[in-house]
């Protein structure tokens, strides 16, 4: 069973990371140079981590599976990033984040870790700002800021509707000056496919070259894994296709407890599917809620109509008959459940029936008119409303209604944009102490790769601060403490038996999918899993669905393995191999996906048992039982894994009722 | 703009693709047909569909480069009918869709054509020439933990948005590809001017613009003749007035350069 010691330091919650700094070890300037340090993935976490380690004076080697960094998938974050400045003057502080984040999170997260990341919210913004990342700013040349999701404070740092790739290109700039200087040794096209241990300790890492298929030993003091999200086990998902969970997955299989897999969430927002060829799914920022109003039909059979051929009283605004106080603002998950509700009850719209509307006619009139009275315009023509109305909504929503037009070429001002929500983040990841580093010695595992930081629910603007916190602010610390603690020059050589072993482990498994010579492309299982995944552990999870899943999984795994048909062989670019890979981990992470979702007998944040709802359908948690992470441990092919429990102890926040009514 | 239908009538089409093993393999075009699409399918999940069926068949599938499939990570850079991201301005590849064609159309699908851009395979080209050019001097040297209050120097918004519209570059290479010259003038300019334009970049401004245009020549890019094909087929309609602007700052930078007064100190001390 693993040893889970979670290490936080003991102390006031405001003065731990600050006292623990003082105390953890330090490595010596002319040591640093002597450790060699593993890093996998480049996107915020990892490219923020590589170079800062490198810095510092660390060997440094960074892997990442896309042709360049800057390719990574945190380039796609819209919204933005908090940090506790408080430049509003509003009120804002680090334990006003700390406590939107934590409440935000279902008060599934760890005090002592979300506490740390409000605190060094405020180094993010500097250092980014610091490297040219042109945030967006008022006339005065002050950073501007706006209000997101679960706050009532404006602490959201933002560049247009790309602050994602930004913060990325700033990371990727810090990284790029490093690998310039030969600070870093960088290896793109380059895929993690194993996780070597030695002596107990992660020691390195078996790499696949995914343009020669070469397969290669690195050895290291240290690994850290910076590798994303695991989403894209419900094959449609607002995450890059290549997003995946083999990094995690494997490090899991070498001994790396897997924490809250269950935990993902789904954002209302999202254009809908539009035919079984789709390969992904668009977000549209959830600002639109702040003007548009979300509706269905009350009858099923206007389903099919032209949504202005439908009467307003034959309308049903259900979020704001719901939640009156919230209405259209409803938090994300109480939103996506709701639009699903509706399409259940045969009540959605669009050509497959799982969409609703979210309407700006009323926005456009409200706008239209008050234009029309800046303008002094009296008695101004309907025409003339619309027109004015439509250029205000354009000036703030612009882009969005250009990409919805892109996609489904309609246009969102003449006719309601129809959304359906998708599986956008997850919160679950590998389980790391608060040094961010796992069960098994040696391995730190940062941002969204982790477990840590965002309980059972991410708010927004969020993803952004944790992957740059882990890897400014938070690895470059604690990592000193367990390299001070193993001796210089003793990195393992990856000739060592440990290495050939999992070196060969991996040819025999990609052997095993060029061999398998069946009659189906890898795609086809994947959106049979996607499909099980969704319907069982969705948005919506009930004991007898997930017990359905756990049945199907292993079925649709077997039938993978048995009949999958992967063109082509090893030793070249094979794009096929890269998928069936990835696609075989992802089978295996919906099973414990499942099984969490079936053990945790509870409703938190999103992850949502039907069986556990209070009367007007909000989560009901069970703190006496469930106050706890889930950390489960592999125990080899064909067992079933081991849960074990890391409890929450909260010392400083009252654990209550998160309700948004 | 006008309110269109969701559906319209399914089309079919033929996909003439460039087929080559590797880099050093002679290439073809192979024709596909792609027939009874939906029209709001992307062009990507086109190509998805017919290499599903060539994998049913234990077909090689056509090798092309894509992740994000939503207009910025600028993985995906297809030339279709000639175009580099295709018939539609201001939009990745993987932001086309079929009802930009026509039915019973053939398309040419060809990878960017450009010697510092080797084919790796198929429609993949390899694009590291733009990473080096980066690792040359496309940064701000700022240790983690060293800045000053983000708020402590105010930037005029004028300055912030024109350094945003530079930063937008998603490094796809569709300029370097649509450029008779393949000139990558575009791509470095916008990342020269991004920090050019904010009082962070001034230290290194001159030995950035030096250093990554020397790079760029280094790695065979062409000069820019000013035709501005670059800005036509970018993704994100990166303006060729940041070319002006780096040729400008390149000019002070070589005569600073040249003209400068240098410190004989050396580093060393007590």
């Amino acid at each position: 069973m693993a040893q889970l010691n979670s290490k936080i330091p003991s102390g006031a919650l405001a003065d731990k990371w600050r006292k623990y700094k003082t105390e953890i070890k330090l490595v010596n300037p002319a040591n640093k140079r002597k450790y060699k340090i593993i890093v996998v993935g480049a996107g915020l976490a990892g490219s923020s981590a590589s170079a800062t380690l490198a810095e510092l004076g660390y060997q440094v080697e960074t892997f990442v599976f896309h042709d360049s960094p800057r390719r990574a998938h945190s380039i796609a974050a819209q919204g933005g990033v908090n940090a506790a400045k408080n430049y509003q003057n509003d009120g804002d502080s680090v334990h006003r984040l700390y406590y939107d984040t934590i409440k935000g999170g279902d008060y599934r997260a760890r005090e002592a870790n979300v506490h740390r990341l409000a605190e060094v919210s405020v180094n993010i913004i500097d250092q980014c700002v610091a490297q040219g990342v042109p945030f967006a700013r008022e006339y005065g040349g002050l950073l501007a800021n706006r209000s997101f999701g679960g706050a009532q404070v404006s602490r959201t740092f933002y560049a247009r509707g790309q602050t994602g790739q930004q913060l990325l290109l700033g990371a990727y700039s810090a990284l790029s000056k490093m690998v310039g200087q030969g600070a870093v040794k960088l290896h793109v096209n380059s895929e993690m496919l194993d996780l070597v241990v030695v002596d107990g300790q992660a020691k390195g890492i078996i790499v696949r070259n995914l343009v020669t298929g070469e397969i290669t030993r690195h050895a290291a003091d240290a690994v850290i894994l910076g590798t994303g999200g695991y989403g894209n086990v419900f094959n449609l998902s607002t995450y890059a296709r290549g997003s995946n969970v083999t990094a995690t997955w494997r490090a899991y299989k070498r001994g790396a407890c897997f924490a809250n897999p269950c935990y993902t969430q789904i954002h209302p927002t999202c254009i809908p599917v539009s035919g079984e060829y789709q390969s992904k799914l668009t977000l549209m920022s959830e600002s639109l809620r702040n003007d548009g109003r979300i509706w269905v039909p009350k009858k099923a059979e206007d389903c099919k109509k032209a949504p202005a051929d439908i009467a307003e009283a034959d309308r049903d605004y259900y979020l704001e008959r719901l939640y009156p106080s919230f209405g259209n603002l409803a938090p994300r998950d109480v939103s996506s459940r709701a639009a699903k509700r509706m399409c259940d009850e045969g009540r959605g719209v669009g050509p497959t029936g799982l969409g609703v509307y979210l309407d700006f006619a009323d926005a456009i009139q409200r706008f239209g008119k008050q234009a029309a009275s800046r303008a002094n315009l009296s008695n101004p023509s309907a025409e003339k409303i619309l027109e004015l109305g439509e250029a205000a909504v354009k000036e703030r929503y612009g882009n969005l209604f250009d990409i919805y037009h892109e996609i489904t070429n309609e246009s969102a001002y003449k006719q309601p944009m129809r959304i359906y929500p998708a599986v956008h983040y997850t919160m679950g990841g590998l389980w790391v102490d608060y040094n961010l580093m796992s069960n098994l010695p040696g391995l730190f595992v940062l941002g969204e790769a982790n477990f840590s930081d965002h309980g059972a629910n991410r708010l927004g603007a969020s993803a952004l601060m944790q992957g740059l916190a882990d890897g400014y602010f938070v690895v470059p610390y604690t990592i000193g403490d367990y390299l001070a603690g193993i001796k210089p020059g003793s990195c393992p050589s990856a000739d060592a038996p440990e290495f050939k072993a999992a070196e060969q482990y991996i040819r025999d498994f990609t052997n095993r999918l060029l061999n398998a010579k069946g009659t189906e492309p890898v795609n086809y299982y994947h959106k049979k899993l996607g499909k099980i995944m969704w319907d069982y552990c969705g948005m919506a999870r009930t004991k007898e669905g997930l017990e359905k899943a756990l049945v199907e999984i292993p079925k649709l795994r077997a039938e993978f393995w048995a009949n999958v048909n992967v063109p082509g062989s090893g030793d070249t670019l094979n794009q096929a191999l890269e998928r069936a890979g990835r696609l075989a981990d992802f089978i295996e992470l919906g099973e414990l996906m499942c099984r969490d979702a079936l053990t945790r007998e509870e409703s938190c944040g999103g992850h949502f048992r039907e069986e556990y709802q209070y009367p007007d359908g909000e989560c009901k948690r069970d703190d006496e039982k469930f106050a706890h992470v889930a950390a489960w441990e592999f125990q080899g092919e064909g067992k079933t894994p081991l849960r074990n429990v890391e409890p929450l102890n909260y010392e400083f926040t009252k654990m209550s009722v998160r309700s948004y009514k | 703009m006008v309110a269109h239908k969701v559906s319209e009538k399914n089309i079919s089409v033929t996909i003439r693709v460039w087929r080559q093993a590797g880099p050093g393999a002679p290439g073809k075009f192979v024709d596909y047909p792609a027939k009874d699409l939906n029209p709001n399918m992307s062009f990507l999940e086109m190509l998805d569909v017919i290499n599903d069926d060539l994998e049913r068949k234990g077909q090689d599938p056509i090798a092309f480069a894509h992740d994000c499939r939503e207009g910025i990570c600028g993985t995906c850079s297809l030339v279709i009918n000639g175009k580099p991201h295709g018939p539609n301005k201001a939009i990745a590849s993987c932001q086309t869709y079929m009802r930009s064609f026509a039915d019973g159309e053939t398309i040419i699908v060809e990878p960017y054509r450009a010697s510092p851009f080797p084919i790796v395979k198929d429609l993949i080209t390899d694009r590291s020439a733009f990473d080096k050019i980066q690792q040359a001097g496309g940064f701000v040297s700022v240790r983690t933990g060293a800045p000053c209050d983000a708020n402590a120097i105010p930037i005029p918004k004028e300055d912030a948005d024109l350094a945003m519209d530079a930063a937008q570059c998603i490094g796809c290479g569709a300029c370097v590809a649509a450029c008779k010259n393949a000139s990558a003038m575009l791509f470095v300019s916008a990342k020269v001017s991004q920090l050019g334009l904010l009082p962070q970049g001034q230290p290194e401004r001159d030995s950035r613009v030096l250093n990554m245009v020397a790079k760029m020549d280094e790695l065979g890019f062409g000069n820019c003749t000013n035709q501005y094909e670059c800005s036509a087929a970018c993704p994100k309609t990166i303006s060729h007035d940041f070319i002006a602007r780096m040729n400008r700052d390149y000019l002070k930078a070589s005569f600073r350069q040249a003209f400068r007064a240098k410190s004989d100190a050396v580093a060393g001390g007590a």
